[in-house]
Parts: structure tokens; C-alpha cells; sequence
């Protein structure tokens, strides 16, 4: 049977699927990146080939993420796509006609404006990370409340009580006040919610046009809190692709397929160099007043992929 | 005689230099913003000025700490803060222990008296103004030829057959025009540089998308200030027309303002119907030309808390609603990691390429370059 890979470093998560020419799903993967890529990808492949049934052959590799230039080097991937394309194409396999993409992963956060099926305006938070999924899991684990319940906290809430969300840091600190003027667990984490809406919407979502269907996906998706306040803010629903936080690596998955079916081979290597040694080394080129962090990136003895550099100077491997 | 330097903003320092020289001063060439720019620029800049003042800021220490003890630079017009930064810098520089002194140049169609006075100043030959006006019409000359050749690196690059040929060339030929003097040597120097950048051998079918740039002048001019952005577009075959070059801004502030200065203002009053300081004006009217000429899409380029460009940004989204035009803005800051705007610029080139191929085919190359 004939595959496609996808696979998406973020910042938070890493993120592996591999999709059938039927775009089903044939295995999918969320694990923790812990600020080790390499590491992340090289088990998150031996994995998903275990999770795969016998006789998938992968025909094409994508890579998107902040990680997908490294990702890419080590599989060898067809097309090294950015997070914004991924997800709109993969917003767009499951519900065709989508006008909106919200999506809110670990420290980036976003929204997709389409129209007709193709791009036509997005926006990426800029110089503030209020309101993504690195803070909720920061502010869960100071609650002590596992991640995974924020969500339904939240919606059993009766009376939300305001946060500020401007920035995280004034976020906490007015968490803390409310929480210990007594105000009840349930309704702070409420207010959270929809503080971290108000901040999206005024911030990434800032002069938009946000028009129905809208797709939410990415970790926070999984926040049944946060979809409910962006109900409650849009008055619009909101719909969450069953995938949610894998997208952006379906999404790289068909933009392999459709980069392979144009040049009709994959430079894909295979599962088997999730066996092989990567290591990275990073220097200061002193060519210039520039001095660019050149970071590489090395296969067993054999440099494969240099980044950091202003000029071309470090380009031939 | 004093030492005498200048801020830095893209390659106009080989005129500058020329010019400081030829009137008789010693000059001290500002440094290419680097790390230690950025480093001394943040120590000693208040926190929430502009990523210009702390460029300017790292780069006059850098510079004083190679002897320089005079500063010469332009003032600002308008309600922008950078009105006041040669002011403002004179007196950080003071009281970290450079004693400094700083010529600001006013507008002189605005301020004519005051500017002999500071043209007198820097004579230090004691010049003819006869002698002085030469000397200006050289550097006008060599101010010319490097913004027009840059301008041509700009619809080349996105062509290149060979990745970086573009910049390669293009270091080498800014050499030729730095070493010429009289003003037959800079026009050959000129001409010649233009030539070797237009032989640089191109793929004259591919199809390139063509972006406006609007902004901020200093994030406009100084590529280490915007992480390269012109390049990296080029690289990503995008042909970028940027609308302020030092040869343009000058002019409109010396002698008259152009008829190209003209119509952007007219096609900005829709929306901003007077000068809001900086250049708000300008990147709405920009913006409102590049859609009427049928460019691609618009970037705009800003200093993270510039006033101007922020309410620029606003009216942006409705200028981009009613001329149907892709606008996206970069705020820049002290930050160097250039991956999250790669991820930015290369989605906006797919959404660009993609609302391109539904509209029609993507046009080949213009005319003659």
C-alpha cells in the first residue's frame, strides 16, 4: 500500500502521521519535542513504523514547523513546507469549504483567512506568547490540575471572572489576586479561557474577517474551555477536526503527495535512519561583522544540513 | 581637526565618507550592525525606543570607541520621535564618557541658515562653496549609482540561475564605485557595475511575483536591520520594488518634494489626509500605488513601537480589503533569530503564488532591465 509521511516539529510537540491514498489515516503521533528535536524525530519514527500495518510502502515525506528544516534533512523529505500552508491544506481536506483557521499550538498561535480554497490573509502572533499552549500548561501544572481536565473546569463554570490577558505575567498575577480573594477554581480558569480568546481575537485575529465555517485546531483545541469562549466571543460554532493536533504533519503528508505525484520519485530515506547517529554542533563564523551562529547538523561523520548563516558562504555541505 | 562620523544606512557610508573627506575631516566608517551593535545599543537606549535609536546608539559607541568626537546626522520632520534622537544620543554618549558632539541637518528647503552654518562647520579645508557644491554633485553622483544599482540587484536576484550569484556580484561591483573619485570615474564605475550585475546570467522565463515595500526609512534602508528581508525575497523569487531609496527621501527634503512624493500623498489622503510623522503617510499611499500597478503584495516594515507605522498598520487592513491586495508587516526589534520570519515570508509567498495561478497566469519578465 502506497503512504505518505508527514511530520511536524514544533516547539512544543512533534508531531508524525502517515495518510493512505485515500487520505486515511494509517498512524498518527503527538509526543513532546523537550527541546530535543532529534531526539524527537528519530523516536517518533521508529514508533510510527511499529504502529504502521505490513506492507505500507511511504511514496513522500513532508516537513512543517518551526524544526522542518532539520526534519527534513534527516528523512529526506519532498517538500519543506512553512506551518501556515500545512495547515490551511490540511484545514482544508477534511472541511472543503473553510473560511477560517484558528490554530493555537505551543507557543505560536495563528489564524488563516480562506477564501475559495486558497489563502487570502493570516496572521501569526508577533512579539507576545499570552495565550498559547505552553502558558495553559504552565498555569495548569501551578493549579496542579492535569491538563487534560482544564478544559472541562472551565465549562463548569457559572460566573467567569475577569483575567487580564494581555500578557501572561499580568495574567498570573491577577489569577493569583482573584484566587486568593476566594473566588472559586472553576470560574478562574473560566475567566482564563476567555481572556486568552479576547487576547487572540485583539491581537492575531486583530482586523480579520472571521466568517463561518471555522476550523480550530492545534494542542489547544483540545481545550473544550477555550472553543466554548470562542463560541461565546464569535457567535459562531466552531468546529474541531478529529485530528486537531496533528494537522500541520497532515498537512505536510499531502503536500508530499502532491509535490511526488509532479516529480514522480521521493527522496525519502527510509524508517531505518531512526537507527543512525545525528549529532549538532554550532560555531561562529568569523567572516564578518555579521558573526552568524552557524548551527549543523551532522549523519554519522557526514554534514547534512547548515543554518544561521547571511550569505551563502556555508551552503556547499 | 575632529573625528567625524555618521550613522550607517545601507551602503550610502561610501558617499558619505567621500564627501566628509573632500571637505578636509578625518572619518571614522560606521561599522555594519552587528551583535555588539545590538549589545551596546540595548545597554545604553532607553528600553522602549525604537530599534533605530538603538542601532544608531550601539553603532556611535562603537564608533567613539575608534576615536570618533563628531557625529553628523538628520533630523527628523514631523511628530516622530526621531526628531530628537541626535539630541537624545549627544547626550547618553555625554554621560557614558564620550565627549561628543553631534551636527543634526535640518530640512534645508525648511531651515537654509542653519544649514550653511553646519555645512561650514564641517569645512575644515576651508572650501569655496563653489568648491563644496562639486563636491556634492560627486556624491549625489556615487549616492545615485549605489541606489541604482541596488534597484537592478533587486529584479535580478529573483532571476539568478545560480543561487547567490546576485550578492556575490554585487559585493564586488560596490567596490568599484567606493574607489572612484572624479566624476568620470564614478559614472564609468557606475555604468560598468550596472552592466556586470545585469550580466549576471538569469532564467529569463521563470515566473516571479513582485512586492511592494513600505515602512519605516531606517528599517527600510539598513538591510542588518530587517534581517535581509530584500534577499531573502529575492532568493524565494520574488522581485521587491522598495518605495524610499536615500537619492528619493533626500531630494524631497532638500529642493521640492517630487511628483512621485506627490501622488502618494494623494493616494494616501482617503485615508490619512496629513503628515501623522515618520512615514504612515507614505506606506498607506505606497500601498495604494503598488495595488493600482498591479504588484502582488505589499510588505511593510516597522519598528516595534513606532507610532506612525502602528497607525499605518490599521488603516492597512482596509486598504488591503478595498484594492484586494496581500499586505503583511514585520515589527522589528533587538531580535536576530530570522526563522520566524522565513515561516511568515514564505507563506505569503504561497499565498500570493496560489491567489495569482486562480486569477491568470503570472506574467514573465518585464521589458528591458
Amino acid at each position: 500500500m502506497t503512504a505518505y509521511l508527514g511530520i511536524d516539529v514544533g516547539s512544543v510537540s512533534t508531531n508524525i502521521v502517515v495518510i493512505n491514498q485515500a487520505r486515511e489515516i494509517l498512524a498518527a503521533l503527538y509526543i513532546r519535542t523537550r527541546g530535543r528535536p532529534i531526539e524527537a524525530i528519530l523516536s517518533g519514527l521508529s514508533e510510527t513504523a511499529g504502529l504502521l500495518p505490513p506492507g505500507v510502502e511511504i511514496a513522500g515525506a513532508g516537513s512543517t514547523g518551526s524544526g522542518r528544516y532539520l526534519a527534513g534533512v534527516m528523512v529526506g523529505a519532498d517538500v519543506i513546507k512553512n506551518e501556515i500552508t500545512a495547515h490551511a491544506v490540511a484545514a482544508s481536506m477534511y472541511v472543503p469549504d473553510v473560511q477560517t483557521v484558528i490554530e493555537i499550538g505551543g507557543q505560536d498561535s495563528k489564524i488563516i483567512i480562506m477564501r475559495n480554497g486558497i489563502v487570502t490573509d493570516f496572521a501569526m502572533n508577533t512579539v507576545c506568547a499570552a495565550g498559547t499552549g505552553s502558558f495553559l500548561d504552565q498555569q495548569a501544572s501551578r493549579l496542579n490540575i492535569p491538563i487534560a481536565d482544564f478544559g472541562e473546569m472551565a465549562l463548569s463554570s457559572s460566573a467567569p471572572v475577569r483575567i487580564a490577558g494581555r500578557c501572561t505575567v499580568f495574567a498570573e498575577s491577577d489569577m493569583i489576586h482573584k484566587q486568593q480573594m476566594g473566588h472559586k477554581l472553576s470560574d478562574i480558569i473560566n475567566g482564563l479561557c476567555e481572556a486568552l480568546v479576547r487576547n487572540y481575537l485583539n491581537n492575531v485575529g486583530k482586523g480579520k474577517e472571521i466568517l463561518a465555517p471555522v476550523v480550530f485546531q492545534g494542542g489547544v483545541a483540545a481545550n473544550a474551555g477555550i472553543k466554548a469562549a470562542f463560541e461565546r466571543a464569535l457567535k459562531l460554532p466552531i468546529i474541531i477536526p478529529k485530528q486537531f493536533s496533528v494537522m500541520g504533519a497532515i498537512g505536510a503528508a499531502q503536500l508530499a503527495r502532491e509535490e511526488v505525484e509532479k516529480t514522480g520519485r521521493t527522496n525519502f530515506k527510509g524508517f531505518k535512519i531512526a537507527g543512525l547517529p545525528y549529532r549538532t554542533s554550532s560555531f561562529e563564523c568569523g567572516g564578518c561583522p555579521n558573526n552568524c551562529e552557524i548551527a549543523e547538523i551532522y549523519e554519522e561523520d557526514r554534514v547534512i544540513g547548515r543554518w544561521g548563516a547571511r550569505c551563502q558562504r556555508w551552503d556547499v555541505m | 581637526m575632529p573625528k567625524v562620523t555618521f550613522p550607517r544606512m545601507g551602503e550610502s557610508w561610501r558617499t558619505f565618507k567621500m564627501l566628509m573627506n573632500d571637505l578636509g575631516n578625518e572619518v571614522v566608517v560606521p561599522p555594519r550592525p552587528n551583535k555588539r551593535t545590538l549589545d551596546y545599543g540595548v545597554r545604553y537606549a532607553p528600553e522602549f525606543a525604537c530599534l533605530p535609536l538603538k542601532i544608531l546608539m550601539g553603532t556611535y559607541v562603537e564608533t567613539c570607541l575608534e576615536g570618533a568626537e563628531l557625529i553628523v546626522t538628520s533630523g527628523g520632520s514631523g511628530p516622530c520621535r526621531a526628531g530628537l534622537y541626535g539630541q537624545l544620543h549627544k547626550k547618553i554618549l555625554n554621560s557614558i564618557g564620550f565627549p561628543v558632539d553631534i551636527i543634526v541637518f535640518e530640512a534645508p528647503k525648511n531651515h537654509p541658515i542653519d544649514f550653511l552654518r553646519k555645512v561650514n562647520r564641517l569645512n575644515a579645508s576651508r572650501l569655496s562653496y563653489r568648491a563644496i557644491w562639486e563636491c556634492i554633485k560627486r556624491g549625489w553622483e556615487k549616492l545615485k549609482y549605489l541606489d541604482d544599482v541596488e534597484k537592478l540587484t533587486h529584479v535580478v536576484r529573483p532571476r539568478e540561475l545560480e543561487k547567490g550569484a546576485t550578492t556575490r556580484v554585487y559585493r564586488r561591483v560596490l567596490e568599484w564605485i567606493d574607489i572612484a573619485y572624479t566624476m568620470s570615474e564614478i559614472k564609468e564605475a557606475g555604468e560598468a557595475a550596472l552592466q556586470a550585475i545585469r550580466s549576471v546570467p538569469q532564467d529569463a522565463e521563470r515566473k516571479v511575483l513582485k512586492v511592494g515595500i513600505v515602512g519605516e526609512i531606517y528599517v527600510l534602508l539598513e538591510p542588518a536591520s530587517n534581517l535581509e528581508i530584500e534577499e531573502t525575497l529575492g532568493i524565494l523569487g520574488v522581485e521587491v520594488h522598495r518605495s524610499m531609496f536615500l537619492t528619493g527621501w533626500t531630494q524631497d527634503n532638500t529642493v521640492k518634494e517630487t511628483s512621485e512624493t506627490l501622488s502618494v500623498k494623494d493616494a494616501a489622503a482617503p485615508y490619512i489626509p496629513l503628515c501623522i510623522g515618520g512615514h504612515g503617510q507614505e506606506s498607506v499611499g505606497h500601498t495604494v500605488l503598488y495595488a493600482k500597478e498591479g504588484y502582488d503584495g505589499v510588505i511593510q516594515l516597522a519598528p516595534f513601537t513606532c507610532i506612525p507605522e502602528i497607525v499605518a498598520r490599521t488603516i492597512l487592513n482596509r486598504v488591503s480589503r478595498v484594492h484586494n491586495i496581500p499586505v503583511l508587516t514585520f515589527f522589528l526589534d533587538e531580535q536576530t533569530g530570522k526563522a520566524g520570519m522565513t515561516t511568515r515570508l514564505e507563506a505569503f509567498v504561497d499565498l500570493m503564488r496560489r491567489k495569482k495561478s486562480q486569477a491568470g497566469a503570472l506574467h514573465a519578465r518585464p521589458e528591458v532591465v
